[in-house]
């Protein structure tokens, strides 16, 4: 019933509010060792680390700039073409609760439920790509599934020629596969893999991952082509989570309320 | 009907819940899985000291609770919590009377069939299992000694009946 048809995501949401506490539980039994490791970080290090990200924040604040402009201008263009593609996301930090899940599924918990405006189906980023999805929302943590689940596919194109693929997860850590690729298809190791945007989960134009390996196999119909995910899957706490339509909460927030065009609204 | 006992039911319940944070405290992925199905291990031990206070439902309640908290399909571990319990019920009276080691084995068997019935059920769905997806009845027969000798402690301490 779980499986195939959802009838019991209420039981299920019941009872992740239940153990909510005991995950708290468990994830703040761990902040000892995670403070050790800070303690014993020397101090040339961390005045090395805030140079560095110094430079970065200033150097992304200046393709920020570009950006807003980039958006707006290319927002005025999709309405002269009557395009009902949606480039304005909403964006919201969660944090990973550090909980083991069953090792052969790929799943984390997240901090934010459905007090939070999470659904299932939410598309969860990392600042250097995507990193899964929402399955299971409770109250006030959900859990999301990676796209290296065996059982996850992500839909992506390749950056450079917008050949569209599919993802799918192995269950190994940091490997994805992209099966029924043929093989005179151009695609090379090194190409960048970005969300195509069709299956409507994923908004279009995020890294997903690099081709890591091509291998032509003359006898099969299809080459082998293997990939690595761009975003730190295991060793991250912080996540994004984006919502593509904002809520109407959300849009009044937005700083320019006068964008919110009608297209906008009819947007798949 | 033994009439309830809210103070054994606290320990108990407490009990599941460590085993439960146990199982779900984050390990290097090397070692994620060795990792001994505590809870089950909790069950089999409460079914043995206490069979008219634990049993099948008591299996079949944090089973669930299990599955919500790492993940699987809603009833899938429940369902080899159920039959664990029954079987544990069936044969409590002999395993009581072995010695550590010699339970450790029957502990064994229990995980292993307990791990049998998940694995069909993922079968079912379509996610066959690997080779390490066993290994938990090998750690689980180890761990048991320290399970049983914790427990019985605790049992005793706090005249848990």
């Amino acid at each position: 019933m779980d499986h195939r048809w959802h009838y019991v995501d209420t039981v299920r949401s019941t009872m992740s509010a239940i153990l909510y506490p005991l995950q708290v539980m468990v994830d703040l039994s761990t902040s000892p060792f995670r403070s050790i490791s800070h303690y014993f970080t020397s101090k040339a290090a961390l005045i090395e680390q805030v140079e560095t990200l110094r430079i970065r924040q200033m150097l992304l604040e200046t393709q920020l700039q570009r950006m807003v402009t980039l958006e707006a201008e290319n927002r005025r263009l999709r309405r002269l073409l009557h395009s009902s593609m949606e480039t304005r996301q909403e964006t919201r930090v969660a944090e990973i609760i550090a909980v083991d899940l069953d090792p052969f599924s790929r799943q984390v918990v997240i901090n934010k439920g459905s007090n939070d405006d999470v659904f299932p189906g939410q598309p969860l980023f990392d600042a250097n790509g995507v990193m899964g999805q929402v399955i299971h929302v409770g109250p006030f943590s959900s859990t999301a599934l990676l796209i290296t689940a065996p059982s996850h596919a992500t839909p992506v194109e390749v950056n450079r020629n917008g050949l569209r693929a599919i993802a799918m997860g192995t269950g190994a850590p940091n490997r994805l596969n992209l099966p029924f690729i043929p093989n005179n298809a151009d695609i090379r190791v090194g190409d960048i893999l970005v969300t195509s945007g069709l299956g409507g989960r994923f908004p279009p134009g995020h890294p997903v991952a690099t081709v890591s390996r091509v291998e032509n196999l003359p006898s099969r119909p299809y080459a082998l082509v293997e990939a690595t995910p761009t975003a730190n899957l295991d060793g991250i706490r912080e996540v994004l989570l984006v919502w593509t339509n904002p809520t109407n909460e959300l849009s009044e927030a937005e700083t320019e309320p006068s964008q919110v065009t009608p297209e906008a609204n009819h947007s798949p | 009907m033994i009439p309830a006992h809210p103070h054994s039911w606290l320990i108990i319940s407490v009990s599941f819940a460590a085993a439960l944070a146990i199982t779900l405290f984050p390990v290097p992925v090397l070692l994620a899985p060795l990792r001994p199905d505590w809870t089950t291990l909790v069950l089999i031990y409460w079914i043995i000291a206490l069979p008219h206070r634990v049993g099948v439902g008591t299996g079949w309640v944090v089973g669930m609770f299990q599955d919500a908290a790492t993940g699987t399909l809603l009833g899938q571990q429940a369902l080899g919590m159920t039959v664990v319990a029954y079987l544990v019920l069936l044969l409590y009276q002999r395993i009581r009377n072995y010695p550590v080691w010699q339970q450790a084995i029957i502990v064994m068997i229990f995980v292993a069939l307990f791990r049998v019935i998940g694995a069909w059920v993922l079968g079912v769905i379509g996610r066959p299992v690997g080779f390490s997806y066993w290994l938990p009845a090998l750690t689980s027969m180890l761990v048991w000694p320290l399970v049983f000798l914790v427990l019985r402690h605790i049992r005793r301490r706090y005249h848990v009946v």
